[in-house]
């Protein structure tokens, strides 16, 4: 089964978060909590709407991840975007998908 | 400029006062995400990738520098230092905080601006001629015309809930710099043979999953008349306009099903009913409103000539950048300046916060305190004195803001893409900076002329691909970015739809693909004088599908 994380853009000032395995939601994709059979993925998909619901999150989603020599990368382009930022360097001091942040 | 007056404000403070409420209540949990979401849309609040939007209304594009000055504050105190200027004519923030946006709101509000109607299925800013009340080929101001359909728009009962949303654009020149058949609703200012001004009425116009060129359906409307017509054409589509299905809700797919004829028809039935009502605009209205449009005193200032020659024969970049960046005004001794948010290897119609506070200053000393944003994601200085030229391009080279480069390869349209967008499949900056950098040489660029590149990512076409000379559309395909390329586009009195011209490209192959078809035109143009786009039309697609696919290849 492909690896699932929990994501959604937190409510008070949008940016996105992962749900980490302390049930906590972080700013980082490398710290998110990864399901990698279906109960999980039920229980991850449980705690979004519970989240949604109690108004911490919006836009909750589950998606696929791949771990790629312990590093979790999103199978999708627009996934991997969300998680690094955009892929450009847009203001001052920011470096990019290729910056410090991200390097392998 | 137009001053709101004491509604217009109490008007203003009041929305902010509601969205405040709306905004506290949602952080409390007392409203849900579902019955937020359509109230923050009306105020300008987007959910992208990364963050919040707010996407703050410019009206037909005009600032102040006070006004220029307040949205450098806004980028500075709440955001990242920048903001992006868009092919609306409007400014968007790409990181405020939810909880942040009253204070925003309050804050643009001190200076007679705000975000009502930059979403959601209503009337949206009415965009106009960026060198409008300055071109030389103007037969009249559009602005106070789109001034008075933005009061009548904002928040007018009948048409807030509309099928879907509703653009309209206004020039008043016969060489369009609006892009007006490209729009919902199109008016074109004209004059009749008896002098009398009114407009050519064009509807159904638009880009997005299905590219349509308005149908004129009134060659001469008088002016009084504006909006007694315009309601008759919104109660038409209000009425019959489709709402079982977003993609085909637009104006234009009512047009394109019902034909213009009977649509006209249908427009016309309505008018005459409204023709003689409280609609009808009394000339001293328009009077009024044009009053706050009047040009600026401009004096003669017959010395620049002179001076500008001696500088342009002592520096050839500036030399370069007056060739490039400044039209001819109305009044001979000065000039409309383009200021290019398209530095070489840059984002397109990004603008950080010093560099608009640099603006609003050079505007304040050099052009009477106005300024324009452009469609085509520029800012416009539009009355400039030609003896000031060198001064205000001295000022533009130390805010980094004097690439010469307008209407060249370089000046590229793109929207956000998926850098930003929740809606986009591909990315558009990293597209458009690699194309710019490719091409960044001036020799190169001024060898090719005028050549118009669009990108969209995403069938929505905010980077009005279907209407670049080279138009390129990303999508996704197999979970990667895929460039579509259309050529032959064009937004002005002459609009196209471009023409897909095979199979799309790999982000890696994509330039040398723009390449091929620079070469190509330079290959095959009659002389220096033959634009892209002219050679295009007169050769059509098959010269471009040979070099890039190969002549016995089928371009699939």
């Amino acid at each position: 089964m492909v690896s699932k994380v929990l994501t959604a853009n937190r409510l008070s000032d949008g940016i996105s978060v992962w749900l980490d395995a302390a049930g906590n939601w972080g700013e980082s994709l490398q710290d998110a909590f990864i399901a990698r059979h279906a109960e999980a993925v039920t229980a991850l998909e449980a705690t979004g709407k519970q989240a949604f619901d109690d108004n911490k999150v919006v836009d909750v989603n589950v998606v696929d991840v791949e771990e790629v020599n312990g590093t979790l990368r999103p199978l999708r382009m627009r996934e991997r975007i969300r998680a690094e930022g955009p892929s450009i360097p847009y203001a001052a001091g920011y470096n990019g998908l290729s910056g410090p942040k991200h390097a392998a | 400029m137009y001053r709101y007056d004491e509604f217009d404000h109490a008007f203003v403070s009041s929305r902010v006062e509601q969205f405040r409420d709306q905004v506290e209540r949602r952080l409390s949990g007392e409203l849900a995400e579902d019955a937020f979401k359509p109230l923050r849309l009306m105020n300008g609040v987007y959910l992208q990738l990364h963050a919040y939007m707010l996407r703050v209304a410019i009206p037909y594009g005009t600032l102040s520098s006070r006004q220029m000055r307040m949205l450098a504050h806004i980028a500075r105190k709440y955001d990242r230092g920048y903001g992006h200027f868009t092919t609306r004519q409007n400014i968007q923030y790409n990181w405020p905080r939810l909880s942040d946006t009253p204070d925003i709101l309050n804050e643009l509000a001190s200076v007679e601006m705000h975000a009502l109607q930059t979403s959601g299925n209503c009337i949206r800013n009415v965009t106009a001629d960026h060198f409008a009340g300055a071109a030389a080929d103007e037969v009249a101001d559009p602005r106070p015309y789109a001034e008075i359909l933005r009061q009548w728009s904002s928040v007018h009962p009948e048409f807030s809930f509309l099928p879907r949303k509703f653009k309209i654009a206004v020039t008043g020149a016969e060489r369009d710099r609006a892009a007006i058949q490209v729009h919902d609703i199109g008016l074109h200012l004209k004059k009749d043979e008896n002098g009398r001004l009114g407009f050519a009425v064009y509807v159904g116009g638009g880009q997005g999953r299905t590219p349509m060129i308005a149908k004129k359906i009134r060659d001469f409307l008088p002016e009084e008349d504006l909006l007694s017509y315009t309601t008759a054409i919104m109660r038409v589509y209000n009425l019959h306009g489709r709402r079982d299905n977003k993609y085909k809700a637009r104006i234009k797919i009512l047009v394109h099903e019902t034909g213009a004829e009977e649509l006209s028809r249908q427009v016309e039935v309505e008018f005459a009913a409204l023709k003689d009502t409280e609609l009808k605009l009394p000339e001293t209205d328009i009077q009024a409103i044009s009053t706050y449009f009047a040009p600026p005193a401009l004096d003669n200032r017959a010395e620049g000539w002179e001076s500008l020659a001696r500088w342009k024969k002592t520096d050839s970049e500036f030399a370069r950048w007056v060739q490039q960046n400044v039209q001819p005004h109305k009044h001979p001794d000065y000039g409309m300046v383009t200021i290019s948010l398209k530095p070489i290897g840059g984002i397109p119609g990004d603008a950080s916060d010093a560099q608009m506070d640099a603006v609003a200053d050079i505007a304040e000393e050099y052009a009477f305190d106005e300024i324009r944003v452009s469609h085509e994601q520029n800012l416009i200085l539009p009355h400039v004195a030609l003896a000031d030229l060198e001064p205000v391009y001295r000022a533009l080279v130390a805010a980094g803001l004097a690439t010469a480069n307008a209407g060249l390869i370089t000046d590229i349209i793109a929207c956000p893409g998926l850098d930003y967008c929740a809606l986009a499949n591909a990315r558009s900056i990293p597209v458009a900076q690699e194309i710019s950098t490719r091409f960044g040489s001036p020799e190169r660029q001024a060898e090719i002329g005028e050549l118009k590149i669009k990108i969209s990512g995403c069938i929505n076409a905010c980077g009005h691909h279907h209407v670049g000379h080279i138009g390129l559309l990303g999508v996704e395909k197999k979970g990667a970015e895929l460039y579509q390329i259309t050529l032959g586009g064009s937004g002005d009195e002459n609009t196209s739809i471009g023409e897909i011209i095979g199979r799309g490209f790999e982000p890696e192959k994509v330039t040398d693909a723009v390449e091929t078809i620079v070469d190509t035109y330079l290959g095959l143009r009659r002389d220096g004088q033959e634009t892209f786009l002219e050679a295009y039309r007169r050769v059509g697609p098959q010269p471009f599908k040979d070099a890039l696919y190969g002549s016995a290849q089928e371009a699939a």
